[in-house]
């Protein structure tokens, strides 16, 4: 599409959500971006007017509306506490598929999404050479978060403070079928780890699969780990994520399971909320891998939400064995208003004290694609959660998605701090581990 | 200078990253949320410092170039909409400073761009309490509040913002910075600048510094609700609350549009076929609250009431505010445009005004929920329409039109607390006199006779 009359007809699409918006102002209490640059462009208001302003042609700078869109983390903070309910991030993601429809796709995120993330096999092969070859390039900065730097001045890494990448993504290895006969009665899980737990934090799916065996769940981990989708689509490039979506959906299509589960509250938001929303785009098999949507989203579940609301895993009195403080991830909180629950999976280790930080629903600034472009704003947003973290004294922090635990281990690395940073089915899993024996024989009877 | 200079200059000033040239950046700052014509500015400028402020607003003087300041953008009456396309926004957000919160002397020292429940929160930490609470304050500013003597909630008991300046420290349009007002209780030095400058709508001045009272928090607060079969007793209510020597510091009504809107948004089980329910809270002394609150209860019951309901703890509380919360935002959603209008009455009139809206809302076809300051008088019809809609927002109009006209001629006033701006300005002269606005237009000549300082606001060119 390069007709301009093409784009304003598409964008005039997006008018009832659009006009929906009446101004008020409120987003800008919320959004993290706006509170440390003070720039109406950078706040959903704004940024609602500007596509509309493109759609009516009162603006004729599909390039600068881009730029202007793309600095945005996608946390859903504003959607969250908007009074007139508009659903900011929808139209949000919809008008970077249009404009980016209009203006195409840079060359760089072009030969990524198309030529590897669109390509799970090959995707992997990338991920597993960049896993091998890191060692010379990185050294370790801290023992106690495993995070590492850049050995070298490095245009890419920056001084970021990173997890090295595993040098086998996990589910080769843990590619496993159901074990047990459909009538056995046991909840069947279809486990989906989400690309940066399956490439750089496996810890996280190993605990996974540990607390899935205690509490008798048969699960199936696929043979291939497609994305997602989402750093296609917030990149606007639609063909590549319903490329991905037809792809998991051809995994699970004829599977007989109960849930989908994923210890990613982005992977979790994106199959539940995204993936409907962004339906229209999504074409494979002439319309029949759309028809399936609903059915995937009702099984969808975070492993938090899924421990605590199906398996009835409950908060235990907790021994004074230290505290760990909790950050909700925006996809768990505000996307899918899941908060609860990864506090109760905590509390079920029955050895931690729940210290909450102030704004503990404040985002972390990560944002995916926003900390690779932004990272000095990313930085700047992640220090007031670096701070509220240190001011609880916890000895662990632990959050419900791997993209914050990253940024949350580069903001404590830089910090030189000492705390912990882990999933919450990591804290459960090792408390299961040190009451195994006769707990695990308990709940076998 | 020519436009590139002149943007120079301003660049030299603030520092290149604070001037918004670009059409894109621009555009974001041509409205603000009252439902009104975008009009975009020529330059935005973001202030760090009282000085760069100063240094702004003289060389848009020198330059003739209109200047609207913008806080957060937020006024509901056109305020902080762009004079003309030639005009400079001074964005305040910059200026977002607490100077000083004084517990010994009990004042606060602000610049302009502090939001308000950030700082409500502040004092809250000392233990001192800023009562104005407008809808807005999440994201409102100080400077706005000032420049449009906000209100809120608690008007009632504790007054509005007009209420809580003891000084203010602005610029003129030479960039000379004024002074009036102090840090102690009583002052009498000089002309009370201050008061001329709260509620000036950016007209007179520039805010730098803003000197706040603060006072005491009440010890204790007590929360009720009850739920009436007409507006009549509702409003019959009020007054004999007032009238039994009873201040509440909030008496919020909803009328039987509003609580079945909010019903149907958050299920928290109103009683829909009430025509009104009154939201009061008493605070103070726990003696007096006990005391107060019991009387309240009664003085419901025997005006009819067909129910009145204390909160027996802080869940139940923050329950009954939360309907009052929810008032906007579940009429907001209905439908796409939200026309909130604050037309305001002596509260004695608050069954006939309801009624009169009730009335324009047959007459003209349209949505309107009521909710509001019962205790005040201050109500928010709030029209439901579709600005798309020409035909519908044509009749819109005409029934703010007759709205209005109700309002002044029950003795009421054109806002309790949103401000004249470019909405209402054509209603002034009827609610004051031609004298008012000769008399204030010849008070701006003489403050800025370029007629630089928001011009057209209010009180027209």
């Amino acid at each position: 599409m390069a007709d301009i009359a093409e784009l304003v007809r598409l964008l005039k699409e997006l008018e009832d959500d659009l006009v929906s918006c009446t101004r008020c102002g409120m987003c800008q209490a919320v959004c993290p971006l706006y509170g440390e640059t003070g720039r109406e462009t950078d706040v959903a208001r704004g940024k609602l007017v500007l596509v509309e302003n493109l759609s009516q042609e009162i603006l004729d700078d599909p390039e600068a509306v881009k730029e202007r869109l793309d600095r945005c983390l996608l946390c859903g903070s504003c959607a969250a506490a908007c009074p007139g309910g508009v659903p900011v991030l929808d139209v949000f993601l919809k008008a970077r598929a249009i404009i980016t429809g209009y203006l195409g796709l840079s060359p760089i995120k072009k030969a990524i999404f198309r030529g590897f993330l669109s390509n799970p096999d090959r995707f992997d092969s990338l991920m597993q050479w960049m896993g091998r070859l890191q060692g010379p390039f990185t050294r370790s900065v801290n023992k106690t978060l495993g995070s590492s730097c850049a050995r070298f001045m490095s245009p890419v890494i920056g001084d970021r403070h990173f997890m090295p990448i595993a040098a086998e993504a996990w589910h080769k290895k843990a590619h496993r079928d159901f074990t047990e006969p459909r009538q056995s009665g046991r909840t069947r899980v279809v486990f989906y780890p989400g690309c940066l737990v399956d490439k750089i934090l496996p810890r996280v799916a190993e605990a996974a699969m540990e607390v899935f065996a205690f509490h008798g769940v048969d699960v199936y981990v696929a043979a291939q780990a497609p994305c997602c989708g989402i750093p296609a689509l917030s990149a606007g490039d639609v063909k590549t994520f319903s490329h991905l979506v037809e792809k998991n959906i051809r995994i699970w299509q004829d599977l007989d399971f109960d849930y989908l589960v994923t210890p990613c509250a982005t992977c979790t938001s994106t199959i539940a909320k995204l993936w409907p929303a962004m339906e229209t785009y999504i074409t494979g098999d002439s319309g029949k891998i759309r028809d399936q949507i609903p059915g995937i989203v009702e099984k969808t579940r975070d492993i938090n939400a899924f421990l605590v609301d199906v398996m009835g895993v409950q908060a235990k009195q907790s021994a004074d064995s230290g505290t760990v403080t909790y950050h909700d991830p925006c996809h768990l909180k505000k996307s899918l208003g899941i908060a609860k629950q990864p506090r109760t999976i905590l509390a079920a280790s029955g050895s931690l004290q729940l210290s909450e930080m102030s704004d503990a629903d404040r985002c972390c600034g990560m944002g995916g694609s926003f900390n690779l472009a932004h990272y000095e704003l990313s930085k700047k947003i992640g220090a007031k959660k670096r701070d509220a973290i240190l001011a609880t004294g916890a000895d662990t922090v632990a959050t419900g998605c791997p993209a914050c635990m990253l940024q949350i281990i580069d903001l404590l690395s830089h910090a030189q701090s000492k705390i912990r940073v882990c999933h919450p089915i990591e804290v459960y899993a090792q408390s299961l581990r040190q009451t195994a024996g006769p707990a695990r024989a308990e709940n076998q009877k | 200078m020519t436009d590139k200079q002149v943007v120079r200059r301003f660049e030299q000033i603030v520092g290149a990253e604070n001037v918004m040239a670009a059409e894109a950046d621009r555009q974001a700052y041509a409205y603000d949320a009252a439902v009104l014509d975008s009009v975009v500015p020529a330059l935005v400028v973001r202030p760090e410092t009282m000085e760069q402020l100063g240094q702004v607003v003289a060389l848009c003087n020198e330059n003739g170039l209109p200047l609207t300041v913008r806080g957060s953008g937020t006024n509901l009456s056109g305020g902080t909409i762009p004079s003309s396309t030639r005009s400079v926004v001074v964005v305040t957000n910059g200026l977002a400073r607490i100077l000083e919160i004084n517990t010994e002397d009990l004042y606060a020292v602000v610049e302009p761009g502090v939001i308000t429940a950030k700082f409500a929160a502040a004092v809250a930490e000392k233990g001192l309490f800023y009562p104005p609470d407008p809808g807005s304050q999440a994201v409102s500013t100080l400077g706005g509040n000032v420049a449009e003597n906000a209100g809120g909630l608690r008007g009632l008991k504790y007054g509005v913002t007009k209420d809580y300046v003891m000084g203010v420290e602005f610029f003129d349009v030479n960039g000379e910075l004024v002074k009036s007002g102090s840090r102690t209780v009583k002052c009498a030095t000089g002309f009370n600048l201050s008061d001329l400058m709260v509620g000036s709508e950016g007209l007179l001045g520039v805010f730098a510094r803003i000197v706040l009272k603060l006072i005491p928090p009440p010890k204790a607060s007590q929360a009720m609700t009850a739920v009436f079969d007409s507006v009549e007793k509702a409003s019959e209510t009020v007054s004999a609350i007032i009238a039994d020597r009873i201040v509440p510091c909030t008496l919020e009504f909803l009328d039987n549009f509003t609580i079945r809107t909010v019903e149907d948004f958050r299920h928290a089980g109103l009683p829909v076929d009430a025509e009104a329910l009154l939201l009061i809270e008493v605070d103070g002394h726990p003696a007096e609250v006990q005391e107060d609150s019991e009387k309240i209860q009664e003085i419901c019951r025997k005006k009819g009431a067909v129910s009145v309901q204390a909160a027996a703890n802080a869940e139940e509380k923050d329950l009954i505010w939360q309907a009052r919360r929810d008032a906007l935002p579940a009429l907001a959603r209905l439908k796409p445009t939200t026309v909130l209008e604050d037309a305001t009455v002596p509260r004695s009139r608050i069954p006939d005004m309801v009624k009169k809206i009730k009335e324009i809302s047959q007459t003209y076809n349209l949505d309107i929920g009521t909710f509001g300051h019962a205790g005040d008088g201050n109500l928010h019809p709030t029209i439901l329409t579709d600005k798309r809609n020409h035909e519908e927002y044509a009749r819109v109009e005409k029934a703010i039109d007759d709205i209005f006209e109700a309002a002044l001629a029950m003795g009421g006033t054109l806002s309790g607390e949103h401000g004249i701006g470019l909405a209402k300005r054509k209603y002034m002269e009827t609610e004051t006199s031609r004298g008012t606005i000769l008399y204030s237009r010849m008070l701006k000549q003489t403050f800025d006779p370029k007629n630089i300082l928001n011009p057209g606001k209010m009180i027209g060119e």
